[in-house]
């Protein structure tokens, strides 16, 4: 199948060529449909990823190519959801949810004349996160977590075909962050999005991921690639089962050892 | 809050008993020290000079309060325009915030006469050094709010193919809001202070003028009720900008109580 993601040989340096350098020859690729994961220690280059992918940065050497075309300003096709919800206050959660369609080139002419429809698919897309009747409450009237999951219908009204999530579980406490994992896991199920997850936690990572990329620390590149054989639909108990853990275990100790290595 | 049983809401009283408990206690020092009119004169002395000059201060007050009132205008378009300017960039901010803050360490009585021999005594000056006066919290609140919008927000929307202008309007001016209702309480004051030192050096009428000419003629109490007034002015323009900044982002006050 074909790529939707492929980064090629990516260096990619901050602020000048003495600056540091965040990632070196950094190659991974993700198939389309497929949920993939970044795992590795800290500072390893992981927001440097997101950003390269979406466009933001420019990468110095290598390639990005995206849908079948290299990378050379932002990708209005992705969708992002940080750790930071990042609602605007101002607005209603189902305001905070239309925000990127008053941005993407696509849609912004047909927003006021197709209001209702647009409405129709934020109602829609609240109800798939469990968030059914909020999207009249303001941001901060929301629980973190809920916030959260407001977040993910924000970065899914486009309809992206690629949802790059950095570490948005990170901040909720465990019991929020399993229900939210069931909502992505559910989401990618139904929407059939590409789905990149940068996240150091390393049972999030293989219970929702089809493959998971272990990044060295910095300079960051991907020091092993693993396939996740579960079957899906999964369920949580699985997360107590011997194999999940021995997969889990695994990627500990590589991660273990690229830190030994920095 | 006040208690749920019936009775006097202490909390709300405040500001009236500890009005009324200063002017007691100033009334019977007074009295009591025997401090003669010319120090020091009584509340009721000054209330008696308000009635006894009323003409003359409300003609006086009017002109102050309209002196004030343009040149806090013209700061508040001035300040907000510059402030989403310097706010925009870096390169904007990096260049004129040094000359701001210089400008702001200039003492404004000193400005006064240059605005003499450039616009003549009266009005005019005492607009234009309310206004000097008044800018600078302006922009720098408004630059502020613009300058501290999350990275995190900023990338989503750049991602989404946002320009700089969707940025700003979207996301910026309206988050920049809070911090420009809330500048306005203390550019109004500031503006006061301004006008009515034009007034002092500079003017023919208003109550910096009045108070001018009353002090020369040792008339203590009419002082006094220039300063009765520019108080009263005071507050009441101060309770209008609170009660603006609340109607205009209340959002962002509920946020603090009730946030997540």
């Amino acid at each position: 199948m074909q790529p939707l993601v492929t980064i090629e040989h990516v260096d990619m340096r901050y602020g000048g060529p003495e600056g540091l350098l965040a990632v070196q020859d950094l190659t991974l690729s993700v198939a389309k449909g497929e949920f993939a994961a970044v795992v590795g220690p800290s500072g390893c280059g992981k927001s440097t990823l997101m950003k390269l992918v979406t466009g933001l940065y420019i990468p110095q050497g290598g390639s990005v190519v995206v849908a079948g075309e290299r990378v050379t300003k932002p990708v209005s096709i992705v969708g992002m959801a940080f750790q930071n919800p990042t609602m605007l206050p101002w607005r209603t959660t189902l305001d905070n949810i239309l925000l990127p369609l008053e941005v993407v080139q696509r849609h912004r002419g047909r927003l006021r004349a197709h209001k209702a429809e647009y409405v129709a698919k934020a109602e829609a897309l609240l109800e798939t996160v469990g968030l059914k009747g909020f999207g009249q409450k303001f941001p901060w009237q929301l629980s973190g977590g809920m916030q959260q999951r407001a977040n993910l219908c924000r970065a899914l009204i486009h309809e992206p075909d690629l949802l790059m999530l950095d570490e948005p579980f990170g901040a909720l406490d465990s019991f929020t962050r399993e229900e939210l994992w069931c909502v992505i896991r559910d989401l990618h199920a139904a929407q059939g999005v590409t789905i990149v997850l940068v996240t150091h936690d390393l049972r999030e990572a293989v219970f929702l991921a089809d493959r998971i990329f272990v990044m060295s620390a910095r300079p960051g590149r991907v020091i092993e690639e693993r396939k996740v054989p579960f079957a899906r639909p999964r369920d949580l108990e699985i997360m107590y089962e011997k194999e999940f853990n021995d997969v889990v275990h695994e990627l500990r100790g590589s991660i273990a050892d690229a830190r030994k290595a920095a | 809050m006040s208690t749920p049983r019936a009775g006097i809401d202490w909390v709300k009283a405040a500001p009236w008993l500890y009005t009324a408990t200063l002017f007691v206690v100033w009334e019977a020092a007074v009295r009591a020290f025997d401090i003669p009119q010319y120090i020091l004169p009584a509340p009721t002395v000054i209330a008696g000079a308000i009635v006894q000059y009323w003409s003359a201060i409300w003609k006086n007050s009017l002109q102050t309060l309209y002196t004030t009132l343009a040149g806090f205008v013209l700061a508040v378009v001035g300040g907000l325009a510059l402030g989403i300017l310097v706010g925009w960039s870096r390169f904007i901010y990096a260049g004129l915030y040094p000359l701001m803050v210089g400008f702001n360490a200039i003492p404004k009585v000193a400005l006064v006469p240059v605005l003499v021999i450039w616009f003549g005594i009266g009005t005019i000056p005492a607009v234009l050094t309310a206004f000097l006066i008044a800018f600078f919290p302006i922009v720098v609140n408004v630059a502020t709010g613009l300058a501290t919008i999350e990275p995190e927000m900023e990338d989503v929307l750049r991602a989404l193919g946002a320009r700089k202008m969707d940025i700003m309007l979207k996301v910026g001016i309206p988050r920049s809001m809070p911090y420009f209702f809330g500048s306005l309480k203390i550019a109004i004051t500031l503006a006061f202070v301004g006008s009515v030192i034009s007034e002092t050096v500079a003017a023919n009428s208003g109550l910096g003028h009045m108070m001018l000419g009353a002090q020369s003629q040792f008339n203590v109490p009419l002082v006094f009720a220039g300063l009765v007034m520019l108080a009263i002015e005071g507050i009441v323009m101060y309770a209008i900008m609170a009660w603006i900044e609340m109607r205009m982002t209340g959002w962002a006050h509920r946020s603090q109580t009730m946030g997540a």
